[in-house]
């Protein structure tokens, strides 16, 4: 556990961790080990050490969201799905760096500054988890938890060369994940192996009676599948995203090349159309008003920055004014606007029927294709600074992952190639709801 | 001329004993502050889970008023910055509350009439602001996140005094099946009334008033006169109503105007994405019908058939269901309904009455008022000092054994002392010793007397009756 942690110090340049936690790790750590050795404790998380995306609640460890406005608070709880991996037996070593409320592509938007990408620095992560995946990346933890509401772990992972995978909507508890959409948000996995991402599924996974929307999984869901032989994909039937514009020659490559191996190991491939921009601008409007509703707690009333005025009003604009960066004010004020009695039949109504519709071209493409092959983004790691200067570009650059939280489905990156730099180059796989072990399975047999 | 329409908005708070979206018990009167979790309070990344209690008691509510049950039910946020709101908005129900299209009898002047019930919707209850003397101002959430149900009615109501027949029925309703205590002075039933003048004959209703701040009938009675009687001179004037929140102010018997709607916030309701739709099958509904409790009407019946009691005596005492508890108990713990029935129809009345309590505000206990009846019964203390005793004892709910114990008042039947005592009252009294031997019955009477008061009425007169005709041969 000393070297782990010392690693991490090593790595300080990338800014991927908000706090390690030391000395919570290494009596963690004793305790694992004296559990292990009364065989009370075992499996393959025990003694695994892993960090936490700073937004995901840990009891008695500071939470920020990488946000002035919660800088020093401290939950006295801690998310189910660090719970589940406490009690089986894994090791938190510290919170991840993110952007503000995880709202952002890139992880500069915190008040902790900017995550570096470790295939190279003066690149960005990737956001909002960005800490997490740069803390895999690097090699400083085997696995770390992020959330995605748009593509928030998947992209990051992109950027990374690492797996990335969001669950099916409902699968993971979001109890103690601090909202941004409640109806997108979902806790991920991020880690250097579809192996890992498999046991850290099967530790969190499952009903949670502390979040009503999480779900019973159906039997079987989180039985590994084995795919062996010489065509272990036999019979698997594969949805290739017909060649679109915007993409970047080496995420292209990357499609093809991807689709070329699926073929070899048997899957029969066809292509499919995404489906159509109005996505994008469905997710935005409703992520954006859940936040504007998520995020009026912070208000410097009950914790949380407050900035004392005699006025009610006034202690409300001047904390919520210097609590919130500028993309978190965007997006409240962009919500606030959707939700307001003139807009929300003919905007907040139409993005809801424009999620409904998608959802069902998806349900009819699953009536074709057993998995789909797409990009997770349109090309790799910007530089520092890219993201912020052009935040719509920035919104624009979600298309591709924004699908997956609109429909609930579950996405997987998998680390792919490298561009002619040497960055990494990511795609992405999605199943029909609950498919996770197949995607795992299908990322394993990739592998080769 | 014009005719008054009211309309009713009435929140009550539902008998559950936990909070609608956590575990943290409803407790009244708590030090601020100690019904209180991180969920109630709003904390970051807690999530709420509906206490399966509140639907089945808001459809217990709707079955009994005859509204149609929302089979897809959802909860929508309302949101809007208040320090007493931890979340900053407030769960509620706007597009598909639980219970729609009811409606309710009541009677009015002209016999029985209808109230439609346009819906009924579930959502939590906000804290409290406590405004302290230094001019800071403190934030109690106990109450955060207890359940309501807010009923609301079509404008069916003519008058103060219909809108206050309607409560009354409503609270009979909700009261004996369990769903709320409905008390008005605690707060636990609250109605606003919505108000406006609509020229006789005219099918166009006038610009109406919501008066808030009514927590008693009488509130009600009064506030809708005054208001009526501001909208119809404000219109003789030739001038308009102002749509608006009016506060009512006991104190002045007046209204003042809040705010206008024309200004009035813009909630931003949408549907709440931390809970799933409610969804309610017809076996439900059926399974929460069937189990509904006694109404006042049957159990007035079944206390007819089953303890004889009066058909008045009866309504007197099911008028409220607390009282109706107390009765019910007392009689089976003593097994002597017609008894249990006298101590209410008479003294508990009285008593209620003198202390200034409804009858659903019965403060003895069922327990209680068994021993009572029980130590008249045991012969150990008069009928006379068992009402003394009531009269005592009522308001603070005491222990009658304890008492009567306390303060000596138990009945002296002991042979040996009463005869000391009845042979020293006949050697003082020999002339009446000597009527009584002349025929002059009435002597006897008065030698009973005498003994009583020589033991300071602690001597049982049936034992003091028996001694002393053997006594006297």
């Amino acid at each position: 556990m000393e070297r782990v942690l010392e690693n991490i110090r090593a790595r300080s340049d990338l800014n991927a961790f908000i706090t390690v936690c030391d000395e919570y790790a290494l009596s963690r750590a004793e305790l694992v080990k004296k559990e292990m050795g009364a065989g009370r404790m075992g499996g393959p998380l025990a003694g695994v050490s892993f960090a936490v995306k700073d937004n995901i609640c840990t009891a008695g460890i500071r939470t920020t969201c990488a946000s002035r406005m919660l800088r020093d608070f401290v939950p006295p709880y801690s998310a189910e799905a660090v719970r589940r991996l406490e009690a089986a037996g894994a090791i938190m070593v510290g919170k991840t760096n993110m952007d503000e409320f995880a709202m952002g592509s890139a992880s500069e938007t915190g008040c902790f500054g900017a995550v570096h990408n470790p295939h190279d620095t003066r690149r960005s992560a990737g956001g909002s988890s960005g800490g997490s995946a740069a803390a895999v990346a690097a090699g400083l933890v085997p696995f770390a938890l992020g959330s995605d509401t748009g593509g928030s772990v998947r992209q990051p992972a992109a950027y990374c060369g690492i797996y990335g995978l969001k669950p099916t909507y409902g699968a993971v508890s979001r109890y103690g994940l601090i909202a941004y959409a409640s109806g997108f948000d979902q806790i991920g996995i991020l880690a250097a192996s579809p192996q890992m991402i498999g046991d850290v599924l099967r530790a969190i996974a499952g009903r949670d009676e502390k979040d009503s929307t999480s779900k019973e999984l159906p039997e079987g869901a989180l039985s590994g599948i084995d795919l062996t032989g010489d065509k272990p994909l036999a019979g698997l039937r594969v949805g290739v995203l017909k060649d679109v514009k915007g993409l970047g020659p080496e995420i292209s490559q990357a499609l093809v090349s991807c689709a070329d191996r699926l073929a070899v190991l048997g899957a029969e491939l066809d292509t499919y159309e995404l489906p159509g921009p109005e996505a994008l601008g469905a997710y935005y409007i409703i992520a954006c008003a859940q936040a504007s509703s998520n995020l009026a707690r912070y208000d410097g009333v009950k914790y949380g920055l407050r900035v004392r005025r005699d006025d009610l009003d006034e202690m409300y604009n001047m904390t919520r004014s210097e609590g919130f960066g500028e993309e978190v004010r965007r997006r409240i004020l962009l919500g606030t606007f959707v939700l307001g009695r003139d807009c929300y039949e003919s905007v907040y109504l139409k993005a809801v029927r424009t999620q409904q519709r998608i959802k069902r071209q998806y349900e009819e493409l699953f009536g074709r294709f057993d998995m789909l092959l797409g990009p997770v983004t349109d090309k790799c790691a910007p530089m520092l600074g890219e993201a912020s200067n052009r935040p719509l570009e920035a919104y624009e650059s979600d298309i591709y992952t924004v699908t997956a939280n609109l429909t609930g489905l579950p996405a997987l990156c998998v680390p792919w190639s490298k561009d002619a730099q040497g960055l990494p180059v990511g795609v992405m796989l999605t199943a029909p709801r609950f498919g996770e072990e197949r995607l795992i399975a299908v990322a394993e047999a990739l592998k080769g | 001329m014009y005719d008054t329409v009211i309309g009713l908005e009435v929140h009550v708070e539902l008998g559950t004993k936990s909070k609608i979206f956590c575990s943290c018990p409803v407790v009244k009167g708590a030090s601020p502050n100690t019904c209180v979790c991180p969920t109630c309070m709003g904390f970051p990344g807690t999530l709420p889970v509906l206490n399966a209690m509140v639907p089945e008691l808001a459809i217990r509510a709707g079955l009994l008023t005859n509204c149609e049950i929302t089979k897809r039910s959802v909860f929508d946020r309302k949101n809007y910055f208040y320090p007493d709101n931890p979340q900053n908005y407030q769960i509620s129900q706007l597009y598909a509350p639980i219970c729609r299209n009811g409606y309710v009898e009541i009677d009015a002047k002209n016999g029985k009439k209808r109230v439609r019930i346009r819906e009924i919707h579930m959502e939590e209850d906000a804290g409290k602001l406590i405004h302290a003397q230094d001019g800071t101002t403190l934030v109690d959430l106990n109450r955060a996140g207890v359940p309501l149900i807010e009923i609301v009615t079509e404008p069916d109501m003519g008058s103060g005094e219909e809108a206050v027949s309607f409560l009354k029925r409503l609270r009979e309703l909700l009261t004996y099946a369990d769903v709320s205590d409905c008390r008005m002075q605690e707060g636990s039933m609250r109605a606003d009334v919505n108000l406006s003048l609509k020229p006789q004959g005219s099918r166009t209703p006038g610009t109406r008033t919501e008066m808030k701040n009514l927590n008693s009938f009488t509130a009600v009675i009064k506030a809708a006169e005054y208001e009526a009687e501001r909208q119809r001179t404000l219109l003789e004037r030739g001038e308009r109503v102002v749509q608006e929140t009016r506060r009512w102010d006991e104190a002045s018997g007046q209204s003042f105007s809040m705010r206008g709607k024309e200004g009035a916030a813009d909630y931003r309701y949408f549907p709440d994405p931390d809970l799933p739709p409610l969804v309610t099958d017809e076996e439900t509904i059926e399974r929460i019908r069937t189990g509904l409790p006694e109404s006042m009407q049957d159990r007035q019946e079944r206390f007819v058939k089953e303890y004889g009691l009066q058909e008045k005596d009866a309504a007197i005492i099911a008028q409220a269901k607390p009282l109706a508890d107390v009765y019910e108990g007392a009689a089976k713990l003593s097994g002597l309904p017609a008894e249990a029935s006298k101590w209410i129809i008479g003294p508990t009345m009285r008593l209620l009455r003198e202390h200034g309590l409804a009858a659903d505000e019965m403060p003895f206990s069922s327990e209680h008022l068994a021993a009572l009846i029980g130590l008249v019964r045991d012969g150990r203390i008069s009928r006379n000092v068992a009402a003394s005793v009531y009269e005592v004892i009522f308001a603070v709910n005491g222990d009658p054994e304890n008492y009567v114990a306390e303060h000596g008042l138990s009945m002296n039947s002991d042979e040996g002392s009463l005869r000391t005592l009845i042979e020293g009252v006949l050697k003082e009294n020999q002339s009446s010793v000597e009527d009584l031997r002349n025929g002059k019955t009435r002597a006897f009477g008065f030698l009973v007397g005498q003994v009583m008061k020589a033991s300071g009425g602690s001597a049982d007169p049936k034992a003091v009756n028996r001694i002393l005709k053997e006594v006297l041969g």
